[in-house]
């Protein structure tokens, strides 16, 4: 993909992405969905998507206020526009949920996620993988003589990047966490 | 004031709180509790079923007719998986319903304990909402919420699972009023640029057509009432889904009878050729759309739904108006009327000539006979002769089904009770239990298929020891009809395993069980044998032998549009092609 045709409602920021084009008509959406955080949300959450059949990117879940303890999901889905439409209308109906947002389409929104990337290598590789987590401003957390662990904290598409170029390196295993987001600007979301 | 007692009895003390006055249930370990309780009160009359499957059908039939929730208790594991068939019925046909069901203790929780089940996992997709409740004091403002979530906005069933220590143990009672809100409150009023956009296209519409459904019912007597409104001021013509039939009177002159694959001719035409499409309470669903490319390709399409994932959801429509059908038609008739009550009269009566001519294709004519019953005549029979009366009607799943919708008229809501998202074979006859337990003085008939009664026969025994004189109208073809037609349809004429090959004598089993038998095989006899069944003071299982092969018609074929219907005993040969076999 080239960072000139990014089309709408794509989360790419990137001219690195690497995530495969979407098939025609489709498009990627984050959302952030405020819930009550009681025994079974996520699952009923997860129960939703797979039960109709909508696709997770990504899913992330946290309890953001503990004292009225709301968690907070975001969900990257992609799908025709209908179909995202008929996922925040499901989503929105539930009992638990308290608010259903679309990042991508409620103006500017910061993406995040952290990975952890285990690299093994020795000599030339191991000082190339070094020069490059320097590129991407990615800090070791864990090192031996024969491996590092890079903690890299990015848009997806970056990390992707990244992790594509340590594959030729020694790659041996990636953590993610998924998508965080939030909203530009004062406003709540 | 908060006071402290048992979980059991503040499970007791909840459900009169809520009004209830009848439980559908079937006790074991995990409930016995509860049972005690109740036990010792009378103010709640437990129904013992036979089957839990037959409690929620029961529940749902009592919920349908009555307008309020139904309550089934059953025991965990078994019971509650029992449960599933029913909960997912009522999911599908927004239904109200509270499922209480017992638990193994929190201790023995993921123990793989005696008659453990992950009852909250099993029944997560199958209920609006549920609950298990670990604690106490927690237990009376999770039932009230229950209560609350299963009426408020689109109804639905909902479950709260109870483990035995729970109910055990002492805990404070909260009354509905004490206790905590959840903050889920559907809204119910709907924005006044939706009202307006639907004003003007009542004002405009040449072509138009009211297609109403099951949110009809569920918003309340007063929306039927509006509806009969609306469509008397403005002299549209009206159509309902199985779901609606009974919003709109069949007596009405504006009636045009059910739509959908087995529905009108005159109302699929209608829905194919109007300019202005008023959806009120009904949901596209597929019986009705057939092709959707080619549903309704010229018209304008208001929807009014309480639920906002029924508005777009298969269909996109011009004037998505969210709100409660009753507070909706208030409004709309308000700003309409205060506008001067405008309509296109002089386009309508155009579009009436044109409707008259469809009907006057007179798409239910069959065949009569004078050696067989016709399923169709025996539902006309039943007709007239129960005219009149305060009658109730619930039914099984199949072409009985279809006939008695075509062939049976309502002019009440709530009259009609009938499984229709899911198609659950195994509905009516505890449905009509529960119908008839909630009006013990009407006039309730099942009518039945000989398979599906055979899914829950069990439950005439519940019906003979409460003493609910039921009817179980069966038009016995010794077939699973439904599938033999499309069978014959579908797949050349191979009937695999649509026979019914060892039908046992319901006459005899209909005395085993303590009820009437009847027997029916000549047209001649019918009306007598009606009359002896409508007479008689208690259960009985008629059995009217009908015509093995007679096919249900109208029939839209699955993946056709509207207006490629099959009429009559037309030539059924290649009527659904590749694309269509593969819908259902
Ligand atoms: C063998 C078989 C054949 C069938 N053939 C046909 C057929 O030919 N024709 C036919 O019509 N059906 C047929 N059905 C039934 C069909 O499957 C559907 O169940 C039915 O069409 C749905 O009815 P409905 O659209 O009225 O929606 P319902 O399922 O009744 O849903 C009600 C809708 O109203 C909304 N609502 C609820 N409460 C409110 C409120 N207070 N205010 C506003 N909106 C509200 C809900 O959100 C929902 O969208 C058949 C079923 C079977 C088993
Ligand atoms: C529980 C269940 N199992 C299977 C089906 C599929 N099915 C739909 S109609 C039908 C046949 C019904 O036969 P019967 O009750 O005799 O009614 P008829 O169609 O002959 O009027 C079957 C098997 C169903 N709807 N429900």
């Amino acid at each position: 993909m080239n960072a000139l045709n990014i089309p709408q409602g794509s989360t790419a920021h990137s001219a690195y992405s690497l995530r495969p084009t979407l098939p025609e008509g489709e498009e990627r959406r984050t959302l952030a969905v405020l819930v009550r955080n009681e025994a079974g949300v996520l699952a009923r959450v997860i129960g939703l998507f797979s039960g109709r059949g909508y696709n997770i990117e990504s899913l992330t879940v946290s309890e953001t206020d503990h004292a009225s303890r709301r968690s907070r999901i975001t969900v990257v889905t992609t799908g025709e526009p209908a179909i995202i439409e008929q996922i925040k209308a499901q989503l929105s109906r539930m009992v638990v949920v308290i608010d259903v947002h679309d990042l991508t389409m409620e103006g500017p929104s910061v993406e995040r996620e952290l990975a952890l990337i285990k690299v093994a290598c020795t000599g030339e590789a191991r000082v190339e993988a070094l020069r490059m987590s320097q590129v991407f401003r990615a800090s070791v957390v864990d090192t031996t003589l024969k491996s590092f662990v890079f903690e890299l904290t990015g848009a997806p598409d970056k990390i992707d990047a990244f992790v594509e170029l340590m594959a030729p390196l020694g790659l041996v295993d990636v953590s993610r966490t998924g998508v965080a987001a939030i909203k530009r600007g004062p406003d709540p979301m | 004031m908060p006071r402290e007692m048992t979980g059991a009895q503040i499970v007791v003390q909840a459900l009169k709180d809520q009004g209830v006055d009848t439980v559908f249930g079937y006790p074991g370990g995990a409930v016995l509790p509860i049972y005690d309780e109740i036990f010792k009160q009378n103010d709640i009359k437990h129904i013992l079923v036979r089957h839990e499957q037959g409690a929620t059908h029961a529940a749902e039939g009592y919920a349908r007719s009555t307008g309020k929730p139904g309550v089934v208790l059953v025991t965990s594991g078994p019971g509650a998986t029992n449960a599933v068939t029913g909960l997912t019925d009522a999911l599908m046909d927004s239904i109200p319903m509270i499922v209480l069901t017992g638990q193994v203790p929190t201790f023995l929780i993921g123990s793989d304990g005696f008659q453990e089940a992950d009852t909250v996992g099993i029944t997560r997709p199958c209920t609006k909402h549920n609950w298990l409740v670990k604690e106490t004091d927690h237990l009376a403002d999770t039932l009230h919420q229950a209560f609350h979530v299963a009426m408020a906005g689109r109804p639905g069933p909902v479950l709260v699972d109870i483990p035995k220590d729970v109910q055990f143990a002492t805990g404070m009672y909260n009354s509905p009023e004490e206790a905590e809100e959840l903050p889920y409150n559907p809204r119910r009023e709907p924005e006044d640029d939706a009202v307006m956009a639907m004003v003007e296209m009542i004002e405009t519409a040449e072509r138009p057509i009211l297609y109403t459904g099951g949110g009809v019912i569920n918003s309340g007597d007063r929306a039927s009432a509006l509806l009969r409104e609306l469509a008397e001021e403005t002299g549209f013509p009206v159509t309902s889904t199985l779901m609606g039939l009974g919003c709109y009177p069949a007596s009405g002159k504006l009636w045009l009878g059910m739509l959908g694959m087995h529905g009108m001719y005159e109302a699929n035409m209608a829905m194919h050729g109007c300019d202005a499409m008023f959806c009120i309470g009904a949901r596209f669903d597929d019986r009705i759309t057939g092709r959707l490319d080619a549903f309704s390709p010229g018209s304008k399409k208001a929807h009014i739904d309480i639920d906002p994932s029924s508005i777009n959801k298969n269909v996109h429509v011009d004037v998505p108006i969210l709100g409660d059908v009753a507070e909706t038609l208030e409004r709309v008739l308000a700003k309409w009327r205060a506008r001067g009550a405008q309509t296109r009269r002089d386009r309508l009566a155009g579009w009436w000539t044109q409707i008259e001519a469809w009907k006057a294709i007179k798409c239910l004519t069959y065949k009569p006979s004078k050696s067989v019953i016709k399923p169709q005549y025996a539902l006309e029979r039943l007709e007239a002769l129960t005219r009149g009366r305060d009658r109730y009607i619930t039914t099984e799943v199949g072409q009985h089904q279809m006939w008695a919708a075509q062939f049976l008229r309502f002019d009440e809501p709530k009259r009609w009770m009938t499984s229709g998202g899911l198609g659950t074979m195994g509905y009516g006859v505890p449905a009509s239990i529960g119908v008839q337990i909630a009006h013990p003085e009407a006039l309730v008939i099942n009518v039945a298929g000989e398979a599906s009664f055979m899914m829950t026969m069990q439950e005439l025994s519940c019906a003979v020891q409460y003493m609910a004189p039921v009817k179980q109208f069966i038009l016995n073809n010794e077939r699973l009809g439904m599938v033999r037609q499309w069978q014959q349809l579908l797949h050349g004429e191979r009937y695999s395993h649509s026979y019914s090959e060892a039908l046992p004598d319901f006459v005899k089993m209909a005395e085993a069980f303590g009820c009437k038998g009847i027997r029916c095989t000549d047209p001649a006899d019918l009306d007598d044998a009606i009359q002896e069944m409508l007479d008689y003071d208690g259960p009985v299982i008629f059995d009217c032998l009908v015509e093995k092969h007679e096919n249900c018609f109208p029939m839209i074929p699955s993946g056709k549009a509207h207006n490629e219907m099959l009429l009559g005993e037309a030539s059924t040969e290649g009527a659904i092609d590749v694309s269509g076999s593969v819908l259902v």
